[in-house]
């Protein structure tokens, strides 16, 4: 630790020098004035709300958007990038926040698209695949290279993008929340090939919404809000506490325990029994009641989103059965889940959750609509307060329902997704990853309301690879391991999180 | 908005080009209580393609594209035209050349929501099969009939209106009805824009993609029935050749995107008028016949170019970086 901060401590001359940067897009000021500089050797995290601007600022770096105003400088020499690859030739290694993969080509195929080793002129397919592996092992990654990207979670994809952003030579990497669908221990290892970049001279820019990583493993951070910049700061300097007061602007409200005194639950609402599905979860047995949050908690592709999908009908059972409100119910698709008051909000904002061509207003009503059929439209007026008060409430930014969702932020869009089935005002809600790329402040407001509406009745599934957040919610948690279901704990003072990873470690057995 | 306002340009502008060629271009007068005159021609005669391109949009907004119109066009005309000349009635042959028409859009549909087959292919088939369809109707040959009120569909008026115009409008109407005043329209840019998320939204995509399939195949029998009314003939081989063409060109030329997603009706209707008014240009300026499809091409080439927002972005950045590099030099 002390080491580092000496490094730190003699400034280098900056790699990378953006002076007075301004963006404009139609209704928004995504940047105004914006200074940054990103030095060799660093982790340097851009901080700021969902909406701030820093994937736009990324952007413009690395030429997706051209800038409005100011200049940037890649060692001493101005440049105006015209799109990623040619930021990519000069030294720049990006993965965007929308993580963009072919996902019906092999996983070796992306990791190497536009730059596959050749031999002789023709691909050399042997020697990608052992790249491939060899890359892949760096990050603790066993997959199978050949196989499409599709059959792979959204976790995994991201790692994929690591995995290749990483390889390409570079003098300065570019990571837009990386980690936010990530569990422990690939952040762990995203981190230790991190610290070896680093030690090798490369600059590391770092987005994450999650505090502890920015302290574990920034040097530097510049904050944003607003599109403007607050300020620049060694992570040393600046506590928790003054970090998100300088990024909202105000003090958080700490939540620490939310649900107050312990409740007893004797109105199953949905009721799992046997149902599984080969190859993808293993028969589980589970119990979800009335005004009960259930966490799920497990490592990537242990099956959380699959018992999930199977709840939701948008998978086919492939055996065992499912009793809502005590009678049994065919879930066969999410239509019909839906009839039954069940609602999902999946974890891929992008491939399974929003139409980015349709409006804000209109991604919201979307399921709403759905159960109405096409012939009797919601009416405007219901529309518009509908949606008018999920801006409000989950504070959508910015704030005009007539905007193209695509033009969102990310962690914006991911609220649009959950308001979406917040209107429905489900019996049974169930929640993948719903903080993914999720402010601080909005996350809190986002577990205040799971609280707030299990206390009104709504029964909750909420799964998250974050551990304390699974804890702060749920009544009852159920830990996954290698697509089974092995332990379901209720959350007393003895469940923390040691207990939940110990659990998790063990596949159950003491 | 934005949207139309180059189709908008590109209308305009053909519409001058004919004025300059044609002076009395743009009058109409009243002739033996008909409306006459140029412009009336280019809807009357743009009125079939206008109906297909319809349908067409809706189609394509769901990702799907449907190659088999033309032939639906050739398919309705000969059967409408087959009862006539069997003393039938009117009201029996219209009624069903197009209760086979849609039959045959619900195939289509059937094929691209329930087996999966990909759209190209699955009206591709159509495409084909239907022209022999159609020439197994009129067995191969031209059937001609001599029916006032079938007339009516394609050649008649009502109240000094072309009644085929009045036709599209209702048509349209019913149309932008059910699209934006009920929620089907927004349901048809969900499938189109991310199939998966809409199936995820609870939305029954199968449904709505028959019924868009179905919607087009009536469309293109209506026009069918007005394209042999105005002729007062079925020819199987040759009724609605290209048309599905035509009518994805307009689409295109309309502002929807073939990927699927956003659509526009007014775009539609824009685009195919486009087309219609270069067809009529091409014979006002005197385009010699052997070149009238290289024109034609050359036309929609640059309407293509000056819709696409990257190539204008292309020219336009270009233009904005040179400047600011003179300036810079100077
Ligand atoms: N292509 C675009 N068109 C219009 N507005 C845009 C576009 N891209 C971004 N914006 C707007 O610019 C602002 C900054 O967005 P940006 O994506 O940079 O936020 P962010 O800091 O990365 O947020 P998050 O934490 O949610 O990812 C937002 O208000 C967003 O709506
Ligand atoms: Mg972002």
């Amino acid at each position: 630790m002390k080491k580092e901060r000496d490094v730190v401590m003699a400034v280098p001359e900056p790699i990378l020098r953006m002076t007075g940067i301004g963006k404009q897009f139609p209704g928004v000021k995504a940047l105004d004035g914006v200074d940054f500089r990103l030095l060799p050797g660093e982790v340097h995290a851009l901080m700021g709300e969902n909406g701030a601007g820093k994937s736009t600022l990324i952007k413009v770096l690395t030429g997706v958007h051209p800038v409005d105003t100011g200049t940037i400088d890649l060692d001493g020499v101005p440049v105006a990038f015209t799109g990623p690859l040619e930021a990519q030739r000069a030294g720049i290694s990006t993965v965007y926040q929308e993580v963009n993969l072919c996902t019906n080509l092999s996983v070796a195929e992306n990791i190497f698209i536009g730059r596959e080793p050749r031999k002789r002129g023709r691909i050399d397919w042997k020697r990608m695949r052992a790249r491939a592996a060899e890359l892949l092992a760096r990050l603790d990654l066993d997959l199978d290279v050949s196989a499409p990207l599709e059959a792979y979670s959204l976790a995994v994809r991201q790692m994929v993008a690591i995995a290749r952003a990483v390889d390409i030579e570079a003098r300065v990497l570019i990571l837009d929340e990386p980690t936010s669908s990530l569990d422990a221990g690939e952040v762990a290892q995203l981190f230790k090939v991190m610290r070896t970049l680093k030690g090798e001279g490369i600059a590391i820019l770092f987005v994450s919404h999650f505090l502890d990583q920015i302290y574990e493993i920034a040097d530097r951070m510049t904050i944003l809000r607003n599109g403007r910049r607050v300020g620049e700061y060694l992570v040393s300097e600046l506590s928790q506490v003054e970090l998100v007061g300088k990024m909202i602007g105000q003090e958080l409200k700490e939540l620490e325990r939310l649900h107050g005194e312990a409740k007893r639950f004797d109105a199953p609402l949905v009721e799992a029994r046997e149902l599984g599905r080969p190859g993808a979860i293993e028969p589980f047995t589970l119990t979800i009641h009335e005004g009960e949050v259930v966490g799920l908690a497990g490592l990537l592709g242990s099956g959380r989103t699959e018992v999930a999908r199977l709840l939701f009908g948008a998978d086919h059972a492939g055996g065992g059965e499912i009793a809502v409100g005590g009678t049994p119910a065919a879930l066969r698709t999410p239509r019909a889940a839906m009839g039954h008051g069940i609602a999902f909000c999946s974890e891929d904002r992008k491939a399974d959750g929003l139409v980015p061509d349709l409006t804000v207003r209109e991604n919201i009503i979307l399921a709403l609509q759905a159960t109405r059929g096409w012939t009797r439209p919601v009416p405007r007026e219901q529309q518009d307060a509908l949606v008018g008060k999920y801006i409000k409430a989950l504070k959508i930014s910015p704030p005009h329902p007539e905007h193209l969702v695509r033009n969102l932020s990310g962690g914006n869009q991911q609220k649009v997704l959950l308001a979406r089935w917040l209107i429905l005002e489900p019996r049974l809600l169930i929640l993948d990853e719903p903080t993914r790329g999720i402010d601080v402040g909005a996350k809190a407001e986002i577990q205040r309301l799971v609280v707030e509406l299990s206390d009104g009745g709504m029964a909750v599934l909420f799964i998250s690879a974050e551990l304390e957040e699974v804890l702060r919610l749920s009544h009852k948690v159920g830990v996954l391991r290698d697509r089974r279901l092995v332990a379901q704990l209720p959350n007393d003072e003895e469940l923390t999180t040691e207990v939940l990873m110990e659990t998790i470690a063990s596949g159950g057995r003491p | 908005m934005r949207r139309l306002l180059w189709p908008l340009v590109i209308l305009a502008a053909l519409l001058a080009v004919n004025v300059l060629f044609t002076p009395g271009f743009f009058s109409i007068q009243v002739r033996e209580g008909h409306l006459y005159g140029s412009l009336i021609d280019i809807l009357r005669f743009g009125a079939p393609l206008i109906l297909v391109a319809l349908g067409m949009t809706l189609v394509i907004a769901t990702g799907g594209i449907d190659l088999s119109v033309g032939s639906v066009v050739a398919i309705s005309g000969a059967l409408a035209c087959l009862q006539i000349s069997q003393d039938a009635g009117v009201f029996t042959a219209v009624v069903l050349a197009l209760g086979l028409s849609v039959a045959l859009g619900v195939w289509n549909g059937f094929l691209v929501a329930n087996a999966g087959i990909q759209p190209i292919i699955a009206t591709l088939i159509l495409m084909v099969a239907g022209r022999g369809l159609a020439q197994l109707i009129t067995d191969g040959q031209i059937i001609t009939v001599n029916d006032p009120a079938f007339k009516l569909i394609g050649g008649g008026y009502l109240l000094t209106v072309p009644f085929g115009i009045l036709l599209v409008l209702a048509v349209l109407a019913v149309t932008a009805f059910l699209t934006r005043r009920l929620a089907l329209g927004m349901l048809i840019e969900a499938v189109g824009g991310n199939a998966e998320a809409s199936r995820l939204a609870g939305i029954r995509a199968r449904g709505i993609i028959v019924m868009v399939y179905a919607f087009a195949a009536l469309c293109a029998g209506v026009a069918g029935l007005m394209i042999s009314s105005n002729v007062s003939s079925a020819d199987g081989n040759n009724a609605g050749l290209w048309i599905e063409l035509d009518a994805i060109l307009a689409v295109v030329i309309g502002g929807t995107s073939l990927a699927g997603g956003r659509f526009s009706l007014a775009g539609t209707v824009l685009g195919a008028l486009i087309i219609q008014t270069l067809t009529t240009t091409i014979y006002s300026i005197g385009v010699p016949p052997e070149t009238t499809l290289l024109f034609k091409a050359l036309v929609v080439t640059v309407v293509c170019l000056l819709q696409s927002a990257a190539f204008r972005e292309k020219v336009f950045k270009r233009r904005a970086r040179t400047a600011g590099a003179q300036e810079v030099a100077a």
